[in-house]
């Protein structure tokens, strides 16, 4: 776990580079974690994934899978990958600032 | 008098009812049975079925003949269930009221959810052995198979089994070697996880049981179309990358059973239901359960985790219809052989909080764990009859419980950061 300081204010990231605690994020972070990871802008529909995604963990208490986005969000599949290249599900809840998704096994 | 609905006459179902019919008298509850037709499946069968070292007749058997007498069969699909009413909707219009739902009713394949899944070159270029035709289709192309590259690719999870398409790796290995062709054909393993497996010890293990056996591991592949145009077949992601390959073995993404998408509240997105991971009652009506893959529960879809929970959801429902708290004991343990090729497989064991370790099974002195070898693979086969003789009538297993056992189990291989988040 490690602390840093982003958008100005002093955050906990785990080992993988998520939110330790979701409550801190905003959308200020949402922007400079995005830019981290070389998504710059953040268009409408990145914001609409990223909404989506803490809505959904908000209420389920953890964040969709790529199928399940594709299948509720309002995005498709293959345009959720050109939003969050490589793994759309892990990318946009990392900038949305809510756990990695639940691995199934 | 209590009425007991079981939806599903597979694993789950028919261990449920007949350890739900032994608990409660005949005059306590009554129990019936649906599902829409009579072939009871041995699913860990098909992984064999390919190599021609399983025979559909050997693995498909009557539901109805392995339910108690005193069980009602009734062979109709499901239209849906009203929750609010407590009624299901049967497709011949007769409708059973219950006190108590199971549902049991695991998970199907949808290759329409990828392009190139349905219509010409499936079955032809590409194949699944998830279910019992395309298993027997695929051993007919295994059969004339000499010289290409052979590629098995998981779509998406979750899956059924996920060590199935690892053992199927490791079993095309020895079956090419058995036909004197193994240096003409490369074999790909590709998978939307970014390792072999799911966590940190089975990835790092099973990932090098791939490279001893010289078969290339391609990850966080999200194949979004399998196109069968070219003189070669290809798999393409959605980052548009692509594996080529002249034949494939593609295990379709899965959803629940589809009367549960069309019964509001009972699912999630996918059509699993929405159970609590400890007690397996919904969280949309307290009279109903699910148990085995239907369950959305954040564990594998094994048949070994449908008869851990088996024990658990039976408790409830007794203990639901005398309205006394329930047994929130379930902690996701699964227990799973994998064939490795040669007359041998490797046992993992694993729960919601501990993942697969080395050590023993179920004791010190049990069965190796995380380890090749030839005592796992006649616990393999024996289990097949265990399977119809005990698991399935529902008797218990000497050893073998609901919750995990950690006696066994070595933690020594674990890093510090795993530990903490294992």
């Amino acid at each position: 776990m490690t602390t840093d300081t982003i958008a100005g204010s002093e955050i906990q990231l785990d080992d993988e580079g998520f939110l330790v605690d979701p409550t801190q994020w905003n959308e200020d972070i949402a922007v400079e974690l995005a830019r981290r990871e070389g998504i710059e802008p953040l268009t409408d529909r990145h914001w609409q994934v990223i909404r989506f995604m803490r809505s959904e963990y908000e209420e389920k208490g953890t964040g969709p899978t790529v199928r399940v986005l594709g299948k509720t969000s309002g995005v498709p599949i293959k345009e959720l990958y050109q939003l969050f290249p490589k793994g759309p599900a892990k990318l946009a809840a990392k900038i949305a600032g809510i756990p990695k998704p639940r691995g199934c096994i | 008098m209590h009425r007991i609905v079981v939806l599903g006459g597979g694993t789950g179902g028919t261990l449920a009812a007949n350890r739900l019919r032994r608990a409660l008298g005949t005059s306590e509850a009554s129990v019936t049975v649906v599902d829409q037709d009579d072939r009871h499946v041995y699913q860990p069968g098909l992984l064999f079925v390919p190599f021609g070292l399983a025979h559909l007749d050997e693995i498909v058997r009557s539901r109805r003949r392995q339910l108690h007498r005193d069980i009602e069969y009734l062979q109709d699909p499901v239209d849906r269930v009203d929750i609010a009413e407590r009624r299901v909707h049967l497709g011949s219009g007769q409708v059973l009221g219950y006190d108590v739902l199971v549902v049991a009713s695991g998970a199907v394949l949808a290759p329409e959810e990828t392009e190139g899944l349905t219509g010409t070159g499936w079955n032809e270029k590409a194949f699944t052995f998830y279910d019992p035709e395309g298993a027997v289709a695929l051993a007919g192309a295994l059969e004339w198979f000499a010289e290409g590259s052979l590629v098995v690719n998981v779509v998406e999870m979750p899956i059924k089994c996920p060590v199935a398409p690892l053992e199927f790796c490791f079993l095309a290995d020895w079956f090419l070697q058995q036909q004197g062709v193994r240096d003409e054909v490369d074999l790909t393993y590709v998978t939307p996880l970014d390792g072999a497996f799911t966590k940190p010890v089975a990835s790092r293990r099973l990932g090098g049981m791939l490279e001893e056996r010289g078969i290339e591991l391609v990850t966080e592949f999200n194949t979004g179309e399998v196109d069968y145009s070219g003189q070669r077949g290809r798999i393409v992601s959605y980052d548009d990358r692509e594996v080529a390959f002249d034949l494939a073995v593609v295990i379709p993404v899965h959803n629940g059973a589809p009367y549960v998408a069309r019964s509001p509240g009972l699912g999630d997105a996918l059509g699993f239901v929405t159970v609590d991971d400890h007690t397996l009652q919904s969280s949309a009506s307290p009279h109903v359960f699910a148990l085995g893959d239907a369950a959305a529960v954040p564990t594998s879809k094994a048949g070994s985790v449908t008869h851990f929970e088996g024990e658990v959801l039976v408790e409830n429902v007794r203990r639901f219809l005398d309205g006394r708290p329930l047994d929130a004991s379930y902690d996701g343990h699964a227990n799973c052989f994998i064939e490795t090729g040669f007359s041998k497989a490797m046992l993992i064991d694993f729960n919601y909080d501990v993942e697969p370790l080395p050590g023993r099974f179920p004791g010190p002195v049990g069965l190796p764990l995380m380890k090749e070898s030839h005592l796992n693979h006649l616990g393999k086969l024996l289990f097949q009859w265990l399977y119809w003789h005990s698991l399935l009538p529902g008797r218990d297993i000497p050893g073998v419980h609901s919750a995990m056992p950690a006696g066994g189990k070595d933690r020594g291989e674990l890093s510090e950061s795993e530990v903490s988040t294992s």
